[in-house]
C-alpha cells in the first residue's frame, strides 16, 4: 500500500496549509481518510485510544442495513415481475430476474441520494472548514430504503436536499440535528408529494390496483379490505369471519410472508427477519441502543394489546347482538341502515365500531411484522443524535415510540404507517425526556446537599 | 462500620508491558527538578536563586497566593538552573545533586500526641503539604481548611500503573505514622481504600474499605463518590499512598525524604528493565529509561491514561509513580475503519473483536480516527461508575455554564475520572482537558 500512500501524499500537496487549494482540504481529506486511517497521534488526555471512530461506527450501521437492502432489491423486482407476469406466487419469480430487476430500480435511488447528499455535505465542510462527517453514509442509504420504489428521482433529490439543508445543516451539522435526517426526507416527501408517497398503487413498481395491487397490508386493513386470513386469535374470529365486501387480493398473504418480507412496501422495510438480523448486528457491536430497540418493541406490543383488548370487547358485543338475533353478521358489516336502526348510542356504538375496526383487531404481535415499525425502531429510532441520550431516557423514548407508532397506525386510517410520525414526534421530545432524567439526578444531588447542610447545622 | 466498594461500570485495559515485582535502587540522577506546573493553580515565588546550595527538604519556593504552602527540594545540592517558559513562568527548578543527601532536620514528632496545629505546621514547613490534594478542583489543599474527610487510595486499577501494595510492602510503619498525622487534620474520618489482598488491612486510625471492580475503581474520586460524596462548599482531601509514607517518615525521622518508587512499564522498555525503581521525586527520566528515540517511542510520566508526555531531558512529575514507554503510533492504517479489523486494540465497542481474542495488547499512541462532533451516546456512561451524567457535564463545561456544572456534579470529579472517557469516546474529544478547564473556571468564578 506504500505506493498508494505516496500517490495520495503527492495529490494532497496543493491542499496543504498555505498552498493554492488549502480551502478545499476537507474534500481531499475525506478521500484520504477513507482509504487510510490517519497517522494522527494523541497530544493531550489519554495517550492511547480505542480503535472505534465515527467512520467505523457508521460503516457498521451500513453493514447492518445491507441484508435488508439486498432483500429489498430482490423483493422490489419480485413484486413487480410477479404482477407483470401474472404468476401465482412471488416466489415463482426466478431469483436473479427479480434481483437484477430490483437492483435496476433501486440503485438510481441510492445513487441520487448519495450524490445529492454528499455534495451538500462537502460544500458545507469546505464552507465551514471542518472535516466531512460520516453521518451521511447512513442517512444516504436509509433514505432510498424508506421510499416507494417509483418515487421520481427529482423528488427524491429535493427531499434529500431538504433533509440535509434544513434538517441538519441549519442546526449546525452532524451531531446537532434535532430530527432524524432520513425521516425528515421522508416526511418532506410525504407532505410535499402525497400522491407519490401514500396510497394503494405506489408500493410496487408500476403498481396497478386493477391487476394485482401494490397495496400494503396496513393500507388494506385501514380501508377494511383485509379478510383476516392470517389471524390467529380465536377472540377475533367473529369479526374476521365476516364477509368482506370485495375479496381482498391479499388474502393469500401468510404470517411467514410478512415475517420474511415477500410483501409490498417501502424498498427495504418489509423483511422482519432481516431487520432483526440488522438489529443483532447493531446490538452486538454496541452501535445501536438495545434499550431503544427493546423499548420500541415493548411499547408497540403494549399499545397493540390495549387496542386488542378493546377490540375484543367490541367483538363480544357484536357476538351477543348476532346471537340474540337482533342483527345478522352480514348486516353488521354491510348494512349501515340496519345498524343505524338498532338505535345504538354512546358506549354501545363505540363497541360496535371497535368490533368492526380491522386495525384494532389485528393481533398485537403481528403489528411487529407489518409496515415499517420494526425497521423504524431498529434503524431510525436508534439514531443517537436525535434520540434520547441518557440510559433511562432511551427506555422512555423507545417505549413511547412503539406506543405512539401503533396508536397513529390505528387511529389514522389515512396514513396507517404511524412509525415515522411517532419517531419524529419523539425526536422533538427526546431533549425534554433527557432534561427530566438529568433533573432527577440534579435533584438527588440537591437533596444530598440539603441533608448535609442540615447535619452541619445540628452539629 | 466500614463499607466496601464494588463497581461494575468501567474498563480494565489489559496491556502488555507490566512492571515485574522486583525492587531495584535506581542510579542517582545528577540533576533533579521540581516543576511548578505539576501543582495546578500554584504560582511559585522563588526563595532561592540559581547557584544557591540546598539541603534535601529545604524550601525552595512557596505559593504566591498562599504563602504557607511551601515546596521543598527532593535532594541536596545546588540550584543549577531555573527554567522559565512564556511570560517568565517558572517551569522547572533544577538541582544539581550532591553524591548523597544532606537533610534539613525538623526533629521527630508523634502526631498522635502532638497538637493538631503543630502537625499542620510541620507538614507546611517541611514541604510535605503539597502531597495533600483538595477535592473539589484537584488542587493543592488550602492550609487553613479543615476537610470533612481524608481519602487514601491504596488500590491500583489504572493500566500498567505502579502497584501500591508492592510499593508499600516495606514501608508499613511509615505509612501508619502518615495516617496518624493525617488523622489529626480532620474532624471527620480518614478513609483507606485497599484491594482485596492488600497487606494494609490492619492499619489503624482509619476506616478501611475494600475495593473491587474495573478501572477507575482505584481512582480516589470514585471512592469519595461512593463513600462520602462532596457537596457544594465541602472539601475532601486525598493523599497518594506512597506520599502518606513519606509524610509518616517525616514524623518518624524528622526528615523529608522524597523517596519515590517508580514502576517502569510499557512494551518499549526491555523486559529485563521492567521493574520497580527506588528513586527520588523529580528524577531525570533518562537516568531511569536511558536515551530514547522520542520519534518512535513516547515517554509518559504517569500511566497511559492520565500521564504527561515528556522528553529525555525532562523529569518525573511530582506525583507520579509510573513511567510508561509505548510506541508512537504515527502510522497510517489502510482501510483502518473497517469493522472487525485491528482487533489488537482493546475496545469497548463491539466493532472490534478484541473481546474475543482476549489477552494483553500492545498499544500505541495513534488516535485511531479523527476528532468529530459528539454523535454516539451511552459509551461514556459505560465507563463512568459515578452517579454523574458525563456527556452532559462535559457539554456544560464546554459551554462554561457554571450553574449546570454545579448541578451535574463538577465538585465531585477530577480530570483523571474522565480518562477512560478519553479512551473510549468515538468522537475523540479531550474529556480530561475539558473537565480541567471547567474546574479552572469554577476556581475563578466560585472559588
Amino acid at each position: 500500500m506504500n505506493w498508494v500512500r505516496a500517490k495520495l501524499d503527492q495529490a494532497r500537496k496543493p491542499f496543504e496549509p498555505g498552498e493554492k487549494y488549502e480551502k478545499f482540504a476537507p474534500a481531499i481529506n475525506a478521500f484520504d481518510t477513507f482509504l487510510f486511517t490517519p497517522n494522527h497521534t494523541t497530544k493531550k488526555g489519554a495517550h492511547i485510544r480505542d480503535v472505534v471512530d465515527l467512520k467505523r461506527t457508521m460503516i457498521t450501521v451500513v453493514l447492518a442495513l445491507i441484508p435488508a437492502l439486498l432483500f429489498g432489491m430482490w423483493n422490489t423486482g419480485a413484486q413487480y415481475l410477479y404482477q407483470e407476469r401474472g404468476l401465482a406466487s412471488v416466489m415463482d419469480v426466478p431469483f436473479w430476474d427479480a434481483f437484477i430487476e430490483g437492483a435496476i430500480l433501486v440503485m438510481p435511488l441510492i445513487i441520487v441520494s448519495y450524490v445529492v447528499g454528499l455534495t451538500i455535505e462537502f460544500i458545507f465542510a469546505i464552507y465551514r472548514g471542518h472535516e466531512v462527517n460520516e453521518g451521511y453514509l447512513v442517512t444516504g442509504l436509509l433514505i432510498p430504503m424508506i421510499f416507494p420504489v417509483d418515487i421520481p428521482l427529482w423528488m427524491l433529490a429535493l427531499s434529500v436536499a431538504f433533509a440535509v439543508l434544513i434538517g441538519k445543516e441549519a442546526f449546525g451539522g452532524t451531531g446537532m440535528n434535532i430530527l432524524n435526517p432520513a425521516l425528515t426526507a421522508r416526511a418532506f416527501a410525504f407532505f410535499a408529494y402525497p400522491l407519490y408517497m401514500s396510497g394503494n398503487a405506489i408500493w410496487v413498481h408500476e403498481g396497478s390496483t386493477d391487476a394485482i395491487s401494490g397495496e400494503t397490508i396496513l393500507g388494506s386493513l385501514a380501508s377494511g379490505q383485509y379478510d383476516g386470513s392470517v389471524m390467529g386469535s380465536a377472540a377475533n374470529s367473529v369479526a374476521f369471519a365476516a364477509p368482506v365486501e370485495e375479496a381482498s387480493v391479499l388474502s393469500n398473504i401468510s404470517f411467514d410472508d410478512m415475517f420474511y418480507g415477500t410483501i409490498p412496501g417501502s424498498v427495504a422495510e418489509t423483511s422482519a427477519l432481516l431487520v432483526i438480523l440488522g438489529a443483532i448486528i447493531l446490538i452486538a457491536t454496541k452501535v445501536g441502543s438495545w434499550r431503544i430497540i427493546l423499548g420500541g418493541i415493548i411499547g408497540g406490543l403494549a399499545m397493540g394489546a390495549i387496542f386488542n383488548f378493546f377490540g375484543n370487547l367490541g367483538n363480544d358485543f357484536i357476538t351477543n347482538l348476532v346471537e340474540s338475533g337482533a342483527i345478522t353478521l352480514d348486516q353488521v358489516y354491510n348494512d349501515a341502515g340496519a345498524v343505524a336502526g338498532l338505535g345504538l348510542s354512546g358506549w354501545d356504538a363505540t363497541l360496535m365500531e371497535l368490533g368492526t375496526n380491522q386495525l384494532i383487531n389485528f393481533p398485537f404481535w403481528q403489528h411487529m411484522v407489518v409496515g415499517s415499525i420494526l425497521f423504524g425502531v431498529v434503524f431510525m429510532a436508534t439514531d443517537p443524535v436525535s434520540a434520547a441520550q441518557t440510559f433511562k431516557g432511551k427506555w422512555i423514548y423507545g417505549i413511547l415510540i412503539g406506543f405512539f407508532g401503533i396508536m397513529i397506525r390505528i387511529f389514522n386510517p389515512a396514513y396507517p404507517e404511524g412509525i415515522m410520525l411517532a419517531i419524529l414526534l419523539m425526536n422533538v421530545f427526546a431533549p425534554t425526556i433527557d432534561h427530566y432524567v438529568v433533573q432527577a439526578n440534579v435533584g438527588k444531588r440537591k437533596k444530598r446537599l440539603k441533608k448535609a447542610q442540615a447535619q452541619l447545622q445540628t452539629a | 462500620m466500614s463499607k466496601d466498594i464494588r463497581i461494575r461500570k468501567g474498563l480494565d485495559l489489559k496491556l502488555k508491558g507490566e512492571a515485574g515485582h522486583k525492587l531495584v535502587t535506581a542510579p542517582r540522577s545528577s540533576v533533579y527538578a521540581v516543576k511548578p506546573p505539576d501543582f495546578h493553580a500554584v504560582v511559585p515565588k522563588l526563595i532561592l536563586k540559581e547557584g544557591a546550595a540546598v539541603k534535601a527538604g529545604e524550601i525552595i519556593f512557596y505559593s504566591k497566593y498562599d504563602e504557607a504552602v511551601k515546596f521543598a527540594a527532593p535532594v541536596s545540592g545546588t540550584i543549577s538552573e531555573i527554567v522559565r517558559g512564556a511570560k517568565r513562568r517558572v517551569m522547572e527548578v533544577r538541582i544539581q545533586a550532591d553524591a548523597s543527601d544532606t537533610f534539613y532536620e525538623h526533629g521527630s514528632m508523634d502526631p498522635l500526641q502532638a497538637d493538631p496545629t503543630a502537625v499542620r505546621t510541620r507538614l507546611l514547613e517541611s514541604g510535605c503539604w503539597p502531597f495533600i490534594i483538595q477535592r473539589p478542583y484537584d488542587i493543592v489543599a488550602g492550609p487553613e481548611d479543615t476537610p470533612k474527610a481524608i481519602f487514601i487510595s491504596a488500590y491500583t486499577s489504572a493500566p500498567l500503573a505502579g502497584d501500591v501494595d508492592f510499593i508499600l510492602k516495606d514501608r508499613k510503619e511509615a505509612f501508619q505514622a502518615g495516617v496518624n498525622a493525617l488523622s489529626r487534620l480532620t474532624e471527620g474520618k480518614v478513609h483507606l481504600c485497599i484491594g482485596k489482598k492488600s497487606n494494609l488491612s490492619d492499619i489503624k486510625n482509619v476506616e478501611v474499605h475494600k475495593v473491587k471492580g474495573p478501572h477507575p475503581a482505584g481512582n480516589v474520586g470514585v471512592q469519595i463518590h461512593k463513600l462520602d460524596p462532596i457537596n457544594f462548599g465541602e472539601k475532601v482531601w486525598a493523599v497518594g499512598a506512597e506520599d502518606v509514607a513519606t509524610i509518616g517518615n517525616l514524623f518518624l525521622t524528622g526528615k523529608f525524604d522524597a523517596v519515590r518508587t517508580v514502576a517502569l512499564a510499557g512494551t518499549e522498555v526491555a523486559e529485563e528493565k521492567r521493574h520497580y525503581y527506588t528513586t527520588k521525586i523529580g528524577a531525570k527520566v533518562s537516568d531511569l529509561v536511558g536515551e530514547v528515540n522520542t520519534q518512535e517511542t513516547r515517554i509518559i510520566s504517569g500511566d497511559v491514561l492520565t500521564g504527561d508526555q515528556i522528553n529525555n531531558d525532562q523529569y518525573l512529575n511530582y506525583y507520579h509513580n509510573t513511567v510508561t514507554l509505548i510506541p508512537e503510533g504515527n502510522e497510517y492504517a489502510f482501510l483502518g475503519w473497517l469493522p472487525f479489523t485491528r482487533n489488537d486494540v482493546p475496545s469497548i465497542s463491539g466493532t472490534s473483536l478484541s473481546w474475543l481474542t482476549g489477552g494483553k495488547s500492545k498499544v500505541n499512541t495513534n488516535l485511531n480516527g479523527e476528532e468529530r462532533a459528539l454523535v454516539v451516546t451511552g459509551e461514556m456512561e459505560e465507563v463512568m461508575p459515578m452517579n454523574i451524567y458525563p456527556m452532559q457535564l462535559i457539554k456544560a463545561c464546554m459551554a462554561g455554564d457554571i450553574e449546570s456544572m454545579e448541578n451535574l456534579g463538577i465538585y465531585e470529579v477530577a480530570p483523571e475520572d474522565f480518562a477512560l472517557i478519553d479512551y473510549v469516546n468515538t468522537s475523540k474529544i479531550e474529556a480530561q482537558e475539558i473537565i480541567r478547564l471547567g474546574l479552572d473556571l469554577m476556581i475563578t468564578e466560585v472559588g
